[in-house]
Order: C-alpha cells, then structure tokens, then sequence
C-alpha cells in the first residue's frame, strides 16, 4: 500500500507509452529482473514481456510483472511496523499499422492485498512532412479501488484520466527532437489509508492524525528532448521536463545520457539527472496543533527536496548463424544511484526538541538485468 | 509558475511553428540522409521494459508525473 498511489499512475504511464510511427515495435522476448534498495525498502521481481507482429500490420504485447515489496522505510518505521507484500501486474496490448499511422490499444491490471487499478489506453501516431514530423496522441482512463489491511469496512475509489500529445521532429542529419505535454486529472480518494501528520501538542511533544488529501488533483507535465548523433558514432540524449499542479507543486528535472557502442558487439551507456520540487500546499512536516487546516499532509513526496542520479550499464549482442527462427540475443546490465535531500521532511526518530530534527536524506541503488531474444 | 508558463507558451509557439513549416516547407532530408538516426544509439528507450520500469522508479519517488516521452510501444510494463 506504501506505493500504491504512485504504482497505478505508473501503470497509466507505462501503459501508454506514445508510439513512434510507421513502424511496428520489434517482435522480442524480454525477460527482467529489476531491484531497488535504499532508505529501508527492498523491492524486487521478475518481468517477462513478448511481442510478436503479423504480416507487419498488427503486433500484439503481453507483460507479466512482479514487485516483491519489503518496507520499513522512515514513514513505516515512525507510525506503523515493517511489512512484506507482492504487487502483481498484468497487461495485453495490440498495435495496428494503417499507411503512416499507428492505433494502439491497451489494457493493464495492477494487483495488491489492499489496492486494485485498471486501466485503458488509447494512442495514435502518425508521420507526416516527409516521414520528418511524427504526432502522438493519446488517453488513458484507469479505475482505482483503495482497501485498508485489517479493516473490512474500509473500501474507497479512484479515477484518472490522462490527455498527451508529443511532436516528433527531425531537425538534421544529426539532430532530433521531440515536445510532449501531459494532462493527468485524478478524482476520488487520493490518501494513503495508513499515513499520517504530526501537529504540537500542549505538552511541547507532538502526536499523529491521518492525512487527509483533496479529492482531485490535475497536473501538467511538459518535456524538451533532443537526440545528437555523435561525430566518433555515439548518441546524445538531452531531456528537460517541468511540472505543476493544483496541489501546488512546481518540480523540474533533466538528465543527459551518452550512449556509446564498443565494437559490433558491446554498448556503454551513462546518464546523470537531476531533478527538484516544491513542497504541496497543504504540506508540513510539523502542523501547529490538530485538524490545523482542512487538508493535511507528511508524506515526504509531497515536501520540498531535490535529487539526482547517477547510472552506468552495460550490453552485449550476438547471433550465430545457425539461429533459425532467432535473429539475435542481447543481455544488459544497468545499475543506478540515486541521491535524495528533504528540505522540510525531518528525521523523527532522532529524539529532540520537535520541529529541530536533522533533515532526512537517504541513498538507493536501483539494479536491472536484462535478457532479450529477437525473432 | 510563471516561469512555467512562459515555457509552455514558448513551447507551444513552437510547436505551431513546426506544424506550420510543414506547409510552406518542402522536407530537407531524404531517407537516405537519415542512416545515422536510424543508428541503434539513437534510440533512447530501445529496451522499453527496463526504461519503463525506471520510469516507474523516478514516479514512486516523486511528485512529477506526465510528458514521460516515448518508451517505444506500449509495453504496459512498468
């Protein structure tokens, strides 16, 4: 539950990715294993997607996908006891190609003890301009369902649309570039069922009450990206995106990343990122005293803070000739470090005067290993 | 937030101006002056289920969300 908020947003976006147009996506097989740790969480599992066309009109994707959740994070540690839960999700997808149009329709499911999503998604890409410009559009509704562990009373929804549009445009020889602006409205209830806000109390010490969010929430999210080929046969990736919401928060980020074949066989790949927001209007680490206004929040996405990235990874191809229906394997290796410094999110299990608290700061590393056929 | 709107107003002259050369502009590049764009380096997310899944990583841990890009067909893998 600690993630679901963030897991059925992520199946919206996941799921729906903008297409790029005129060709169908790579018949593959991938098989995944993803790893975060950092700041007492452990999640893991596997993921295993395939992908195959047909006479290069319709291709077809199922995604099979796995977090085995270990949790006792700062906000577990404080107001709850460490858990374990599994998060299942599963997704069918089809993809039409008429002429210099892409359709794509899609459907995921996301699975936990305590919390359900669904969702669909429609986009639609075409080239135009001499195969130069590429438009995306692109909707998604998802269904969310909010249960609490331990209280069969408790049972609250959630719906969410998404709107985007992305321009593709081949600008050089050498130079790419692409916009795209997201509009995602969410409607219901948006809480997290076992977080809670700290206020003063009378004594000089502090007690906890649940948060308790709006019910809607609209945001806007707009990206610059730009791709440069490299004169030594390399490939440069520029990216800047900001973001607002009527939560009140502004954040931006943006990220560079180098990829660089060795030889036919071996690619490099290194990326930096950094990425900052303010705090939710309705945020405090430390509310004055109880029910102090009417929306209240702790929960440390919602405060002030930046963080950055570091990543390194690596791949290998090959094929053999004899491979009848194979055409090549690949296997890639990517590991990511992750900085993140709270502004206003305070430490409390350092037991002192209230509101004095170190600032919270945590590291994670996030591993993926990939295994891919190509047929 | 005025800064962020004077950027989505310029990114939206923008992209009228792109939509607008494609009627008084012939295109400049042929297909065979795009080899190096069609380079595998070129392609950001060519492995989608793993950028999908760090896509998933910076959304968990942040407030952002939207305007991810493309991760290349809808993988629904996150």
């Amino acid at each position: 539950m600690q993630l679901m908020r963030t897991l059925s947003m992520a199946l919206l976006l996941g799921a729906s990715t903008l297409l790029q147009a005129s060709v169908l996506p790579e018949d593959r097989l991938d098989v995944f294993y993803h790893q975060y740790e950092g700041g007492g969480m452990k999640i893991n599992g596997p993921s295993v997607l395939v992908r195959k066309s047909f006479a290069d009109k319709v291709a077809v994707h199922a995604n099979y996908y796995v977090d085995e959740v270990s949790a006792a994070s700062i906000d577990v540690l404080v107001s709850a006891s460490p858990y374990s839960e599994e998060r299942t999700e599963k997704s069918v997808g089809v993809d039409y190609l008429h002429g210099k149009a892409i359709y794509s329709l899609s459907y995921a499911n996301s699975e936990e003890n305590d919390f359900e999503a669904n969702s669909v998604h429609f986009d639609m890409s075409q080239d135009f301009f001499g195969d130069l410009t590429t438009l995306s559009l692109g909707y998604s509704k998802g269904w969310d369902e909010v249960f609490r562990t331990g209280d069969n009373s408790f049972a609250e929804e959630a719906d969410r649309q998404h709107f985007r549009i992305n321009l593709s445009q081949i600008l050089t020889r050498n130079l790419m570039a692409s916009l795209g602006h997201e509009l995602i409205t969410d409607e219901g209830y948006l809480n997290n069922p076992y977080r809670s806000v700290r206020y003063l109390t009378s004594g000089g010490s502090y007690s906890f009450e649940p948060e308790r969010y709006p019910e809607t929430r609209t945001s806007e999210a707009t990206s610059l990206r730009l791709s440069y080929y490299l004169p030594w046969r390399a490939g440069l990736h520029g990216e800047y995106r900001i973001y607002d919401d009527s939560w009140g928060i502004d954040a931006s980020s943006w990220q560079v990343k180098l990829i660089q074949p060795l030889g036919s066989n071996w690619t490099l790949e290194g990326r930096y990122r950094a990425y900052q927001q303010g705090d939710a209007d309705f945020y405090a680490d430390l509310f004055p005293f109880q029910n102090a206004q009417n929306f209240l929040a702790r929960d440390k996405e919602l405060s002030e803070f930046s963080s950055t990235v570091v990543g390194l990874g690596i791949g290998f191809e090959f094929s053999k000739p004899n491979w009848e229906t194979i055409d090549r394997a690949g296997l890639n290796l990517w590991v990511d470090r992750f900085s993140f410094d709270y502004d206003n999110y305070r430490d409390i299990r350092v037991d002192t005067t209230p509101g004095t608290e170190p600032l919270y700061s945590f590291d994670a590393t996030v591993t993926r290993l990939l295994f891919t056929l190509w047929y | 937030m005025k800064t962020v709107g004077t950027i989505r107003i310029a990114g939206l002259i923008l992209l009228l101006a792109f939509t607008a050369s494609g009627c008084a502009v012939k295109p400049w590049l042929k297909p065979y002056d795009r080899a190096r764009l069609a380079d595998p380096v070129m392609n950001v997310s060519a492995h989608p289920i793993a950028e999908s899944y760090m896509g998933h990583v910076h959304q968990a841990r942040e407030s952002m969300r939207g305007a991810e890009g493309s991760a290349g067909g809808g993988c629904g893998c996150n």
